[in-house]
């Protein structure tokens, strides 16, 4: 039978947003039961942010809110109203350079079919902003949270320390 | 000097488009006006349709088609078996949508269409199907069982195949032999799980009467070529693209998923491009699964320690159909004997029906558990004889000047199963290096008085690669001089796009930044068959070899009557053409490619250059002669190789055990890996490490559990559990190389190699670790859960 009253109002219910991606605003109306992930996908077309699981496994849909990593497909695109999102096309601006990040990735081979990565460099931000000079074990830890079916992680782990190195040495500052 | 690209461990061209998130996996694609497509599973294992009402979704507004098996018209045709064999009697395909009977859960049984996935699947709950439930058969065992339900209601016995094999007299050698064991093995079922799903997005162009799909598949072209027949098209117009591919690892060489049916069919009719996505859970039941096997084997032995005869019976489960014939099981009876020395060897197996999801070859594709068995026995023939595990490997290793070495099996591409070259016993003084093998009885010994349970466990195992029919290559420099270059073959994380640059790069004397390589797209080349069996490296890097050589040469010979010099004088080095005595009279590869074309137009820099050149003047005779092969400089090769080529290995590792929990911890892992000659070392050691993570999932946390009912009981990640980087330990990598005589680039193929042995390691390092115990282990994979239980009950034989 039909769906009862409550549930198709949830279904078609719609709302005004306005969130600030990678220091752009957008201001767009869509159905309370859009996941950000969707939302950033397929209404802002920024589709380097993977879905893998939509269960908030996997890893590779995450993206920093207000600068903290979280799974976008865990949340409703009306709950990052009015605040401020980074993807990995923020990542290294409009310059031609990569993010220092990205370029240790690069070096280090730590990506193959590249599904999952830019959401292990979105989790890798996050990380060495905490610590930035982690140990090999709070690597490994600070990863555990993205699954790579690729890589086996090796060479992901010496990105991250490449990356932490030299985002240490330099003076970039990691926001 | 030239730049070496061949060998070299140059980074990948690929990165840093997709490390900027600017790759184009399947669900990247948008295209105006598309809708999108949902699939309604069967909710159960074995079923009779009695009826489906979808009348309540088509209603619902939003929606623009829902598909059941009736109204697919001529479409609903079982697919294709991809590899017929004799001994496959009764074969079984799946239809695009179930008819009147389901075979397991998660089988397709209706589709909706809507202008959005959110409201594709509302509608899929208001489509009412009312099932029959009929008796499961959700185990090998209750497969082979006497009074088994059927799978099939005309497959008796639920036997799809059954195939003996023998080398040498095995019955006369247990006759006489001076040890016989008799043992069973059982591996249970896992899945690839690659990070990337399935999924298609079709439009039907009808200004062009085309159809173009995007798949994210290992195998575009034989789709093409199906797609064309299913709908009555002719082959050229019909275009199938594997954009970025998020990891395939066998899973998706496969034809066909139903919805690559289905979706093309739906834009047909609704003259709207449709994409279909699947979602993480219809991966876990629909997506081809595989592993599951029972071994029932006996094996002879010498005083010595010397292998004599083995008798394998396995038991193979296929799922509810055989979409990819006994391909499994055939590599399974064929890597068996490994890289030993055996003479006498009977194999027979039986590949049974259950409902469960099909299986088809995931990375290793029936090797693990054939390398699980021997590795197993290998070790067992030490403990008997209380000789040591590697020299008891050592004694029965074929050795380097044994090959050819013709196993005598019939190989799963119809060829023999011969080893084309390989050095074991240098990859296995290697590996002890790296564990610094013969201090580790020490160490295991202190650590026992500490109460701690280490282990020590080995895996060798020889892989069959690089298997035809053929691949070919097209290279082709453009006025410009960069050069394009196009195969069949798809790319899903191995660097393609940098690996046969290196080869095209090597051979024309350019930087690989100028080579553009495009893979998988049957506009760009539409002959080949696809990327599996660890063969595009091989097979399609040789027609890539052929066809830039093809080019140089012809490069060469252009050269040569513009400089009025002999070919043989001519190089080509950092992308100039130039006689061998006076590189200061240098054309550019752009330069000699326009001059290639006479009959051309030309515009640009380059031809302007050329002009002013003033080289050969007009000549005689067509201005394109006839033994020129065609205008420009471009060719097309072809590449079938004699046979597959047998790469191989030996892995080893160091592991802990806690007997109170289970749990095992990795403390040292390494693997000495033989592919031939290695193109870019950095991504064969990619390809090792991740081969090998996806073997310690398979061989510790992954086992996919059905219920009685034929239920997926850990359908989510948060039961099924992939390992993370916390699980995975470093892995050390070092490399033999034996060339391949077979192939002109002496490569073998390296993508499934990390993942066969861990099984067998695995197993060894714990029956090491937990000797005290008195352990054996014999099936896999092994969660904690089931090792505590399996430790549990060794305590008590123990007592009693």
């Amino acid at each position: 039978m039909m769906q009862n009253e409550e549930e198709t109002l949830a279904f078609t219910e719609e709302c005004e947003i306005a969130v600030t991606v990678n220091g752009q605003r957008y201001e767009r109306r869509v159905p309370v039961r859009l996941l950000l992930s969707d939302f950033l996908r397929h209404d802002l077309r920024l589709t380097g942010t993977h879905v893998g699981c939509e269960h908030g496994v996997c890893g590779c849909c995450t993206v920093l809110l207000n600068g903290e990593a979280v799974r976008s497909c865990l949340m409703f695109a009306v709950q990052a109203d009015n605040l401020f999102l980074t993807t990995i096309e923020g990542m290294a601006g409009t310059q031609s350079e990569l993010h220092p990040i990205q370029q240790a990735f690069m070096e280090k081979h730590g990506l193959q079919c590249g599904f999952c990565t830019p959401g292990i460099i979105m989790s890798v931000h996050a990380l060495l902003h905490e610590h930035p000079d982690p140990s090999e074990e709070e690597i490994r830890e600070g990863l555990s949270g993205n699954i790579c079916r690729c890589t086996g992680y090796q060479n992901i782990v010496e990105a991250v320390k490449l990356a932490a190195e030299r985002l240490r040495a330099g003076r970039q500052e990691v926001e | 000097m030239a730049t070496r690209w061949f060998g070299a461990p140059v980074q990948r061209l690929e990165d840093p488009r997709l490390l900027r998130g600017k790759g184009t996996y399947v669900d990247d694609i948008d295209l105006p006006g598309m809708l999108h497509a949902a699939i309604l599973r069967s909710t159960q294992a074995r079923a009779r349709i009695v009826s489906i009402d979808a009348s309540a979704a088509r209603a619902l507004p939003g929606v623009s088609l829902v598909l059941t098996a009736e109204d697919l018209g001529n479409v609903l045709e079982p697919s294709p078996l991809l590899v017929p064999h004799a001994a496959l009697t009764h074969p079984r395909t799946q239809l695009p949508l179930a008819r009147d009977e389901v075979h397991y859960v998660g089988e397709a049984v209706a589709m909706v269409v809507a202008e959005s996935r959110y409201l594709a699947e509302d509608a899929l709950d208001l489509i009412d199907v009312d099932y029959e439930p009929l008796p499961v058969v959700h185990s090998l065992d209750i497969a082979r069982a006497p009074d088994a339900p059927l799978v099939h209601a005309d497959v008796p016995g639920n036997v799809a195949a059954h195939l003996v094999q023998q080398v040498g007299n095995p019955d006369e050698v247990f006759a006489s032999a001076p040890h016989v064991i008799e043992e069973t093995f059982l591996i249970d079922r896992g899945a690839a799980m690659p990070m990337e799903c399935r999924g298609i997005v079709a439009n039907w162009d009808p200004f062009e009467e085309m159809l173009t799909c995007w798949i994210s598949t290992q195998g575009p072209i034989p789709i093409r070529n199906g797609l064309a027949a299913i709908f009555g098209l002719p082959e050229h117009k019909v275009r199938v693209v594997a954009p970025d591919v998020g990891g395939g690892f066998g899973t998706k060489i496969m034809m066909f998923y139903p919805e690559e049916i289905l979706t093309p069919f739906a834009a047909r009719k609704l003259g709207r491009p449709v994409k279909w996505i699947e979602d993480r859970r219809e991966h876990f039941i629909s997506a081809n699964q595989e592993r599951s096997q029972f071994h029932e084997v006996a094996y002879a032995f010498d005083d010595q320690g010397i292998l004599l005869a083995v008798r394998d019976r396995f038991w193979h489960d296929t799922g509810a159909y055989t979409p990819y014939g006994i391909i499994v099981p055939i590599i399974t009876a064929c890597t068996l004997p490994g890289p030993y020395r055996l003479r006498h060897y009977a194999s027979e197996f039986t590949v049974l029906y259950t409902n469960k999801v099909p299986v088809s070859p995931y990375r290793g594709a029936g090797r693990p558990h054939a390398v699980f068995v021997m590795e197993r026995i290998i070790d067992r023939i030490a403990g008997e004889l209380h000789l040591d595990r590697l020299e008891v490997r050592s004694r029965n290793f074929i050795a380097p000047d044994e090959f050819p070495w013709d196993v005598g099996l019939v190989y799963q591409d119809g060829g023999p199963t011969k080893y084309d070259s390989g050095n074991y016993q240098a990859g296995l003084e290697k590996l002890k290096g790296l564990l610094d093998y013969d201090h580790f009885r020490e160490k295991q010994e202190a650590a026992r008085q500490e109460g701690r349970y280490l282990g020590l466990g080995i895996g060798c195992y020889v892989e069959g690669t690089g298997i035809g029919p053929y691949e070919g290559a097209k290279v082709s420099v453009e006025s410009d001089g960069r050069v394009y270059a196009a195969t069949g073959v798809t790319t899903q994380g191995q660097a393609h796009a940098t690996t046969l640059a290196q080869i095209v790069a090597e051979q024309l004397g350019v930087d690989i930044h100028d080579v553009m390589v495009t893979t998988g797209d049957t506009q760009a080349f539409h002959w080949g068959v696809g990327t599996y069996a660890s063969r595009a490296a091989t097979v399609a890097g040789s027609a890539m070899y052929l066809a830039a050589v093809k080019v140089r040469e012809k490069a060469k010979q252009i050269a040569a009557e513009l400089f009025e010099a002999s070919p043989d004088d001519i190089e080509l080095a950092n992308g100039k053409v130039f006689v061998r005595d006076s590189p200061q009279k240098a054309l550019t590869l752009g330069q000699v490619a326009i001059s290639a074309n006479p009959l051309r137009y030309s515009y640009g820099e380059n031809a302007r250059k050329l002009m002013n050149m003033k080289l050969a003047g007009p000549r005689p005779g067509p201005a394109l002669p006839a033994d020129r092969g065609g205008p420009g400089l471009e060719a097309s090769e072809f590449y079938s190789p004699q046979h597959g080529s047998f790469a191989s290995g030996i892995h080893g590792a160091i592991i802990e055990v806690d007997p109170a929990t289970g749990m095992v911890r990795f403390l040292k892992y390494a693997a000495v890996h033989d592919c031939g000659r290695v193109i870019n070392p950095t991504i064969v050691e990619g390809q090792v490490h991740g081969g090998v993570a996806q073997g310690i999932g398979g061989a510790f946390f992954e086992r996919l559990v059905y219920d009685t009912e034929g239920q997926l009981m850990n359908a989510s990640f948060m039961d099924y559990l992939l390992p993370t980087a916390a699980e995975v330990p470093p892995i050390l990598v070092d490399h033999v190389e034996t060339p391949s005589p077979l192939s002109p680039l002496g490569v073998k193929g390296a993508g499934e190699a990390g993942v066969i042995p861990v099984p067998a390691l695995f197993a060894s390092a714990l029956d090491d670790a937990l000797a005290p115990f008195g352990l054996r282990i014999r099936e896999m994979p092994l969660h904690p859960c089931r090792l505590h239980e399996l430790l549990r009950e060794a305590r008590e034989r123990q007592r009693s």
